[in-house]
């Protein structure tokens, strides 16, 4: 493929170039040439980019990072503050409301919502920008570069919390209902607390458990999600790099970013094992 | 069953899900004759705006958007019913035979599940349609890839729970086949969380496809909404319409299978109700 499009497929050059990327090597032995080289971070070449894989992959991780970061705290930020407030009047309209707003963005297609608050927020009442992660020509510094930043990053990270922020707020309210009905809080009300105390410093304490363990498990799904969002943003992420590797049948690429995302995933699981015996300590690690 | 359905749809949400449903499916049933012909053919000048002689307008090609989105409607929901059909039965297989036996073989058959959990799943559905080559199959087997371990988890917890039950110790003391044990009498045990997991999984489904072709790896032969989504992208400027309609298509027909499921899980465990 990258012989015909240098225009010069000629039989020796493809097979020099197959020679210098070990293809003439019997499947197997490429695979297990590859695991050797994964055990020890190296995970191939880019042809594409002319740059070994990991490097490439480390350049783009940090604009995923940030954009994961904020969804997350936004998502179950909002979620666990909508949730509280759906569950602590159950059954009225605020209740209902929430409930309707869970279940649309629910359903959801995340590059769809992308795209419509773009036509909204870009286009028509222009006040944020498109895509991208800065205005590369206005050479921000400092502090007016955080602040670009900050603009270009809105949209994304809106699009991408929206889902995730239904997914909390179904859950929070679930788990409050639960914890309500639990003996500690007729014991709290029976020690004559506020109810408003009752449900910050006991009720959301234990209810916010499950969110949690979600939250660390989906976190697999944002990588997953952030494919989408990034490449209708353009954000240079790892998502957009995916995308773009995808499309240039760059799969030693495709597979680099696939390893470390499930890496990622594990250790990140490892993390919110550990948030756990924090936030309950009655559990032990 | 009489009872059930009459359940179901005294069930509101249900009740509105299975409108919207039949609607799309109605709909998706009767795209050939309601739109004779490919909806990849141009049939007008491109860009008109909706409810000007077509009812949603036309696209950058001059296709009828209508048309479009009636053919991608059955896309959507085929996709859909295949791909959770081919998840829910393997991943019933595997969680049966993993909760029904226990020991090691539990072990091995959730380690391996466990596995394929851990993969992010929207990125393994597109390495997965990008190394089979994009076609309806392949996106069909992507998402059954995807969808499985969450339906084996769920079946291994139920017979998990079923297996010491005197009604299973009765059975294997009749002397019946395990075989036998597993699907005829454990099996319809577990049937309604099943049946609530897949109707779920539908929606999944659709959301997975849409994504996947609106990053252009669907079926080129085939239309669908995250296709004319895609291709509409470009003209955000110009013609807002040919990604907003389709979207909404997308997100009313999953909100639909939502409030079916809600519904369904409402009527098949009446004791979770309030919890």
């Amino acid at each position: 493929m990258l012989a015909g499009e240098a225009g010069s497929a000629t039989p020796e050059y493809m097979a020099q170039l197959r020679q210098r990327f070990g293809l003439d090597q019997p499947v197997l032995v490429q695979l297990a040439l590859y695991m050797k080289n994964m055990v020890a971070l190296d995970l191939g070449f880019s042809f594409r980019y002319n740059m070994p894989v990991l490097t490439l992959i480390l350049n783009r991780l940090g604009p995923t990072l940030l954009l994961m970061g904020v969804t997350l705290v936004l998502s179950v930020g909002a979620g666990v503050t909508l949730g509280i407030l759906a569950a602590s009047r159950a059954g009225s309209w605020r209740d209902t409301l929430i409930s309707i707003l869970a279940l649309v963005s629910y359903a959801t297609p995340l590059f769809w919502i992308g795209l419509m608050l773009v036509v909204v927020f870009s286009l028509k009442l222009d006040w944020l920008p498109t895509s991208g992660m800065e205005t590369v020509a206005a050479f921000h510094e400092g502090w007016s570069r955080v602040l670009d930043i900050a603009r270009h990053l809105i949209l994304p990270a809106v699009t991408l919390s929206l889902f995730y922020m239904a997914l909390y707020t179904r859950l929070m309210r679930a788990a409050m209902l639960e914890q309500a009905g639990m003996d500690y809080v007729t014991t709290a009300r029976a020690k004559g607390l506020s109810e408003g105390r009752i449900t910050l410093a006991h009720v959301v304490r234990n209810a916010v458990l499950p969110v949690v363990t979600v939250a660390g498990v989906q976190l697999g799904g944002l990588l997953g999600g952030s494919i989408v969002v990034e490449s209708v943003f353009a954000w240079p992420g790892l998502g957009f790099l995916a995308f773009q590797a995808l499309f240039a049948r760059d799969f030693n690429l495709l597979l680099g970013i696939f390893f470390l995302s499930a890496s990622l995933v594990v250790v990140v699981n490892l993390g919110v094992d550990l948030l756990y015996t924090f936030l309950d300590p009655r559990i032990q690690v | 069953m009489p009872g059930f359905w009459r359940r179901l749809l005294g069930n509101r949400s249900a009740l509105i899900g299975l409108v919207i449903l039949a609607v799309v499916g109605v709909t998706a049933a009767a795209a050939p004759v309601l739109f004779p012909g490919s909806p990849f053919r141009r049939v007008d000048r491109p860009f008109q705006p909706p409810f000007g002689a077509h009812l949603f307008g036309t696209d950058v090609l001059g296709r009828n958007v209508a048309a479009g989105l009636a053919h991608g409607a059955r896309t959507s929901l085929m996709i859909g019913i295949l791909a959770t059909t081919v998840a829910v039965l393997v991943g019933t297989l595997i969680g049966a035979t993993a909760g029904y036996y226990g020991g090691r073989l539990d072990d091995v058959l959730m380690r391996t599940t466990e596995f394929f959990q851990t993969i992010p799943t929207f990125l393994f559905a597109i390495i997965l349609v990008a190394i089979l080559a994009p076609s309806i199959r392949s996106i069909v087997i992507a998402i059954a890839v995807v969808s499985w371990p969450g339906v084996a988890r769920l079946v291994r917890g139920e017979f998990l729970a079923m297996r010491h039950r005197e009604f299973v110790h009765a059975c294997i003391g009749l002397g019946m086949s395990d075989r036998r044990v597993i699907f005829r009498h454990v099996l319809p045990n577990c049937l309604s969380p099943i049946i609530v997991t897949g109707s779920l999984t539908v929606a999944t489904a659709i959301l997975i496809e849409s994504a996947l072709s609106f990053l252009g790896l669907g079926d080129p032969n085939v239309m669908s909404w995250g296709f004319m989504i895609g291709a509409g992208r470009t003209f955000l400027r110009t013609a807002w319409w040919l990604c907003t309609i389709p979207g909404m298509a997308i997100l009313v027909t999953v909100l639909a299978i939502n409030l079916l499921g809600e519904g369904l899980n409402d009527t098949l465990n009446p004791r979770l109700r309030n919890s």
